[in-house]
């Protein structure tokens, strides 16, 4: 979920910019030299798992997985989500200099919710209780971005763009069960073999 | 999907100075973002063509990302002059078509493609690490430098390891569909490059370690401003200065 250059106006861009940078300062805080490694490897996992394609009935989407990134990483995924915006922005130009900070936003700060949910109840011994608290991180970080897309359009572009905002979060209802259901999948994958990522 | 494409060449633009091109992208990119004016975005276009021009850039590709920003672009046509409240130019059945709405969806047209025009100009003709390198020269904190660096670096090889699952998937006979065996094999093609990154990420540091690392980075290459460099980040600081008086 990416909003192109030139849409936002400067009221949006400047709390995207500004709860960035305070974003970014928290993260870097709590991502010492010993995490650095971790945390840009497995950045770039999801910068090439955004790569891929998962069919949705007759249509295809591009996988996100914010909601995994923090569950994986904490705080710290704020960094690689944002570094993986800027590459994106720079190498393909989606989104763009300019929004990154908004785009920042929209992602990682559902990111970092989805995770500290999941993180916690990762370690029920039930896994009925699992699968619904993964499924909820990964549907629910997805869920959140869209809103946020949503609310900054209607921000810049005014009450007349509620139809189109509707729309966005509407097409985002079966990306969001797809996420869910892999996060389900990516996290019980890695409990089993290599817990202590978790 | 092909990364820096525009990066080889090596005409005057590709040469300048990579802290000057992201010093003047940014400012650029910021006073059009901020500008209301159809006429003044529409000027300010001149600056990111001219460099493409002068970086002589392949136009195929550039016309490839310039189609990808605009699809997005295409979506806000469909809305915005039909239900931005305003003087009504045309009737169409039930919709009518306003001056306002459609002035706002030039504006961002405009604007989105000046602004990504002067990214392709300015940061697409420099490499990732030649720019996260002027990062560090421009004061952004080490430890972020340090993410791009490795990041960028990891990315080439995770993508390998992905083609050489996804290739293990096909020779199978793994055809993806909308049902849950599609869905669990593409997550655990992506929880076994997490494991697998992982696991590099802790080999990454022991060597790091083994060498001696001490938090920092070396930065062995210094940049130093030419005249054209001077030159150059000083037209664009004007004609960006220009833009913004006229707001």
């Amino acid at each position: 979920m990416h909003i192109s250059e030139g849409v936002l106006t400067a009221p949006e861009l400047g709390i995207g910019a500004v709860f960035t940078v305070a974003g970014l300062a928290l993260g870097l805080r709590r991502m010492d030299y010993e995490k650095l490694p971790e945390v840009a490897v497995l950045s770039s996992v999801f910068f090439v798992a955004s790569l891929i394609h998962i069919p949705i009935g007759p249509s295809a989407a591009h996988l996100i997985l914010n909601g995994l990134c923090g569950a994986l990483l904490g705080w710290p995924a704020f960094l690689a989500i944002f570094v993986g915006l800027a590459l994106q922005a720079v190498l393909f130009n989606f989104g763009g200099i300019t929004t990154l900070g908004v785009n920042t936003v929209i992602m990682a700060f559902p990111a970092v919710a989805a995770g500290f949910l999941c993180r916690h109840f990762v370690k029920s011994s039930s896994s009925s209780v699992r699968y619904v608290f993964e499924f909820i991180a990964g549907a629910g970080a997805i869920l959140l971005s869209g809103l946020l897309v949503a609310l900054f359009i209607v921000l810049a572009l005014g009450q007349s763009m509620e139809a189109a905002a509707r729309l966005v979060i509407a097409a985002h209802i079966p990306v969001m069960i797809a996420e869910g259901v892999i996060t389900v999948f990516v996290v019980e994958f890695i409990r089993k073999v290599r817990p202590e990522m978790l | 999907m092909e990364m820096e494409e525009f990066a080889a060449g090596d005409s005057w633009v590709h040469k300048l100075d990579p802290r000057v091109k992201i010093l003047i992208t940014l400012i650029f990119s910021i006073v059009v973002a901020l500008n209301n004016h159809v006429s003044m975005v529409a000027i300010s276009l001149i600056l990111p063509v001219s460099l493409i021009i002068c970086a002589r850039l392949d136009f195929r590709p550039l016309l490839v990302r310039l189609g990808i920003v605009n699809g997005f672009i295409l979506f806000l046509w469909l809305f915005l002059p039909f239900t931005t409240p305003g003087e009504i130019i045309y009737t169409l059945g039930p919709l009518t078509v306003q001056r306002e709405g459609i002035h706002q969806a030039l504006l961002i047209t405009v604007k989105s493609n000046s602004i990504v025009l002067m990214a392709i100009a300015m940061l697409g003709t420099s490499t990732i690490f030649t720019l996260v390198h002027a990062l560090s020269h421009l004061y952004v904190p080490d430890k972020l430098v340090h993410l791009f660096f490795f990041c960028f670096r990891y990315i080439h090889v995770i993508r390998e390891e992905y083609f050489r699952l996804s290739n293990a998937m096909k020779i199978r006979g793994f055809r993806p569909r909308t049902n849950m065996h599609t869905y669990r094999s593409y997550s655990y093609l992506v929880g076994m490059l997490l494991v697998r990154s992982f696991d590099r990420s802790a080999r990454i540091l022991q060597a790091m370690k083994c060498r001696g690392f001490r938090s920092r980075f070396y930065i062995l290459h210094h940049y130093e401003m030419k005249s054209h460099d001077y030159a150059v980040a000083l037209s664009s600081a004007a004609f960006s200065a220009f833009i913004l008086v006229f707001i």
